[in-house]
């Protein structure tokens, strides 16, 4: 304490929590002396609009839970009771459900970011390992959490994803009835999806998400050129083509977190069903174990993973495709090759598998969503394809790649 | 070219959803929630033809009244017949085991049936009963085929028959195609009465649905003006700072 | 920070985005709040509910139920009715000086008619239930006991108008439900519209 007398109490009030908790050490380091390169592009604001997600589904989640019952003889009346009697129920209600889409729509494409400009590459794996491991829970999250309004399409889809682990050799029936706790989905079903919906995903959520950050704040931000401002510091210390996390990135996120808000409310205030791909029409029918609906579909943001699965003609099969799908992505780090990392330096040979990579991914969300017949099913099955060959053949045309020269600085223009 | 790959991946999908949604040749509800004495003559239609059989258990009087600016004794005296009280939910008087035996299944709450259903299904669904002898009630309908529910408005709407027209399919072979309904006993109201008659039910049924929805737009608008100048501000203050950044 | 930068617009612009960005906020606040405010199915349970008193007989209470709380309806014999005035001497509020009732309550019979006596059966010091003891002078509360409310959780007193004693935990009157009568024999509790 040397000047502790012309300090305010505000100043020596944190100089009081500072010795005993690290809170402006750890402000330098996450915000204030966090340096990120200047050059940034839109695609960089998604991970921070997750962030805004999560926490939006968390406050929305837990004030949902205040009105909302785990059984199957109350759990539809209770969301009905929600969106008419609670005051302001519906808004809530519909926060939560447009936030479910609102969260893949962001994280698919912050993923898609770090196919672009190749964030998962060395010494960014366990940073994209991270990522991966929240993407997988954020699935089952959602999943779980469809069940609870207790609609028709809550009930077959909950009995057709169950269903798949049935496809495992020897032990699938045990493991079928385990997961559901019953012999059919039931109460208890609903009742232990609740109970891994509201606290024990979001837990082990929030313990990745952190993991996350910290992994980045470890490696530093990579950027639009793949460039590592680590290599090119100044005398003081600081890269030269970093700035500030706070101010200039707080700010220029404050700017896309509003953007994402106007679509948001977008949604929630003018179209929450939008068109039946967030809300689907049959979820407004309670369960009926009796009768599946004419056309059962997941919500949009699994139908590519779905339309895997129906395009291979076996059970097990199609259930090990989609897995493998999954596993793909876990890999891309050590499948690609390349010494480049952005896609600004690479050659053709990267550049055209990404995109017939993107056109199948987003085919296969259409067909997923489709009827299966003959032609859906072997679009599904040329788009499959081309999804597995960007991966499969990455670790050779990534090499083989011609790439262009990487600049040792970013490129910015103010 | 990144951003503008971006951009072309956001227009197509709406093109999307237009494009799994054709095919159907059901005629357009022109509903309007905000259209309150539609909403009025509905609930009256509702509760005289419909709530015999059918509950909407989640709507309550004093709710419906607010939404639909009538007084309290307006709808005690012309809507409740069943309930004790305002705030009581509409019930349905019959028991469920006498209707499943009246009907096959107990008639569902029609709560919701805007939203599972769509108001066009059930605009068409009202419009398209027509004489079937082979049916035990006499009649069947054109949306829903073998649907257990009477024509309730047949006095209303008089009866129809289909007329059906000749198509070759592709391989040559001919099929009875609908074309149109023919009136075969008039009813107490002509088409165009008995059209507005049902339209103003299916947006009753919109509005039950969904109480909340002539509300939930309003308030969007204001939100998305709010946001707007946040949006503004925030836009002005990261140009300021980032003068910084060469 | 390079030169040329025009401080004052950039503290005007942090403060206005702060500061909006907190409006926003408090706004988005508001329906969480709100939502913790009874349903309009918890308004619809709170209803007034009717008791019917055409059987109660002087000297009988019945006890009915309004909003999860005992709601008492005793209809006061001659001999209790006697009893009020005896005993204002040893009551805390005899007057019903404290808000404890709707204004046309405030009378000696804390009621609308003077012998049927409506009250909520909450004691005013924690909440428990009193019990009826209308005896006169029983061996446990002594021989000054006109009749009354009698807490057993803490020991607190109330005459037969729910006026509390001097010397108890309770601080307060028992409180007077608002409500109105029907017809003669027909009370509505939670609802005074009307009454003067």
């Amino acid at each position: 304490m040397n000047s502790s007398e012309n300090q305010g109490a505000g100043a020596r009030l944190l100089a009081w929590v500072d010795a005993r908790f690290p809170l402006t050490k750890m402000i330098n380091e996450h915000a204030a002396e966090y340096y990120a390169p200047k050059n940034f592009n839109f695609w960089y604001l998604f991970g921070v609009l997750s962030l805004v997600v999560l926490v939006i589904q968390l406050v929305t989640g837990i004030f949902l839970t205040m009105n909302y019952k785990p059984s199957a003889a109350d759990a539809f009346a209770s969301v009905e009771y929600i969106m008419r009697d609670v005051q302001w129920g519906w808004l809530i209600r519909y926060m939560h459900s447009t936030g479910a889409s609102a969260f893949f729509v962001v994280v698919y494409l912050h993923m898609f970011r770090a196919l672009l400009y190749g964030s998962y590459k060395p010494p960014r794996e366990l940073l994209w390992i991270f990522g991966m491991l929240i993407y997988l829970v954020l699935m089952g999250e959602a999943f779980m959490g469809y069940l609870l309004p207790w609609g028709q399409m809550s009930y077959w889809g909950a009995q057709v994803i169950v269903s798949l682990f049935g496809a495992i050799p020897v032990i699938g029936d045990s493991l079928v009835e385990f997961i559901r706790g019953d012999f059919y989905i039931s109460d208890i079903t609903l009742n232990r999806f609740f109970a891994l919906h509201v606290i024990a995903l979001p837990l082990v959520l929030i313990f990745l998400v952190v993991a996350h950050i910290l992994a980045l704040h470890e490696v530093g931000s990579n950027n639009p050129d793949g460039v590592e401002i680590k290599n090119v510091k100044g005398p003081d210390g600081k890269p030269l083509d970093g700035i500030a996390f706070h101010p200039y990135y707080t700010v220029k996120d404050t700017v896309g977190l509003a953007i994402f808000l106007m679509a948001f409310a977008g949604v929630v205030f003018f179209a929450p069903e939008m068109g039946g791909y967030f809300l689907e029409h049959a979820n407004f029918e309670p369960a009926n174990a009796m009768k599946t609906p004419e056309h059962i579909a997941p919500v949009w943001y699994f139908t590519p993973f779905y339309a895997i699965l129906r395009a291979v003609p076996d059970k097990l099969g199609g259930v090990l495709m989609m897995g493998g799908a999954i596993i793909m992505l876990f890999l891309l780090p050590w499948l690609d090759r390349s010494p480049v990392r952005s896609i600004r330096y690479r050659g053709w040979m990267y550049k055209l598998p990404l995109a017939l990579f993107t056109v199948s991914f987003v085919a296969l969300g259409y067909l997923g969503m489709q009827p299966a017949t003959e032609l859906y099913t072997n679009l599904a099955r040329v788009a499959t394809f081309f999804y597995f060959a960007f991966f499969l053949l990455l670790p050779w045309l990534s090499v083989a790649d011609k790439t262009k020269p990487v600049p040792e600085r970013v490129t910015y223009h103010a | 070219m990144l951003k503008r790959l971006f951009i072309v991946l956001l227009l197509s999908v709406p093109m999307v959803g237009m494009a799994s949604s054709g095919g159907t040749s059901m005629k357009t509800a022109d509903v309007d929630v905000s259209n309150t004495p539609s909403l009025q003559r509905g609930a009256r239609n509702f509760m005289n033809y419909c709530s015999g059989c059918h509950s909407a258990k989640y709507v309550r009087f004093n709710r419906l009244a607010e939404d639909l600016g009538l007084t309290e004794s307006q709808v005690l005296d012309n809507l409740m017949f069943a309930a004790e009280r305002p705030f009581d939910t509409i019930k349905v008087a019959m028991p469920a085991d006498d209707a499943k035996r009246w009907f096959g299944q107990t008639p569902p709450d029609l709560s919701l049936i805007a939203r599972s259903r769509g108001t066009d299904w059930l605009y068409n669904f009202l419009l398209s009963f027509y004489e079937d002898s082979s049916k035990s009630t006499g009649m069947n309908n054109l949306v829903l085929p073998g649907a257990s529910m009477p024509h309730v408005l047949w006095e209303l709407q008089g009866t129809q028959r289909v007329v059906h027209r000749i198509e070759k399919d592709a391989a040559g072979n001919e099929h009875e195609v609908f074309d149109h309904f023919e009136l075969a006993s008039a009813g107490k109201l002509s088409a165009e009465e008995y059209d507005a008659f049902v339209l103003d039910i299916v947006n009753f049924l919109e509005y039950i649905g969904e109480p909340v929805k002539l509300k939930r737009v309003q308030l969007g608008i204001w939100v998305m003006f709010f946001l707007l100048v946040f949006f503004l501000l925030a836009y002005a203050l990261k140009k300021e700072y980032w003068k910084d950044v060469h | 920070m390079s030169e040329g930068v025009d401080k004052s617009r950039r503290h005007f612009l942090t403060v206005a985005t702060t500061v909006t960005g907190a409006v926003g906020a408090g706004f988005a606040a508001v329906p969480f709040l709100s939502s913790w405010k009874p349903s309009a199915r918890a308004q619809a349970l709170g209803a007034p509910v009717e008791v019917d008193i055409s059987k109660l007989q002087p000297g009988e209470m019945i006890r009915a139920s309004w909003r999860g709380q005992a709601v008492w309806v005793l209809y006061r014999s001659e001999s209790m009715m006697q009893s009020l005035p005896e005993v204002e001497v040893s009551l805390r509020d005899p007057e019903s000086a404290q808000p404890q009732q709707p204004g046309w309550a405030t009378n000696q019979y804390r009621s609308l008619k003077p012998e049927i006596f409506v009250v909520i059966g909450n004691c005013t010091h924690l909440g428990c239930s009193p019990g009826e003891r209308f005896e006169v002078a029983p061996a446990d509360l002594g021989p000054e006991w006109k009749g009354g409310f009698y807490c057993p959780c803490h020991g607190s007193k109330f005459d037969l108008a729910g006026r509390v004693y001097k010397g108890v935990p309770a601080p307060l009157n028992l409180k007077v439900p608002p409500y109105r009568f029907l017809n003669d024999s027909l009370i509505l509790i939670g609802d005074d519209a009307g009454v003067a």
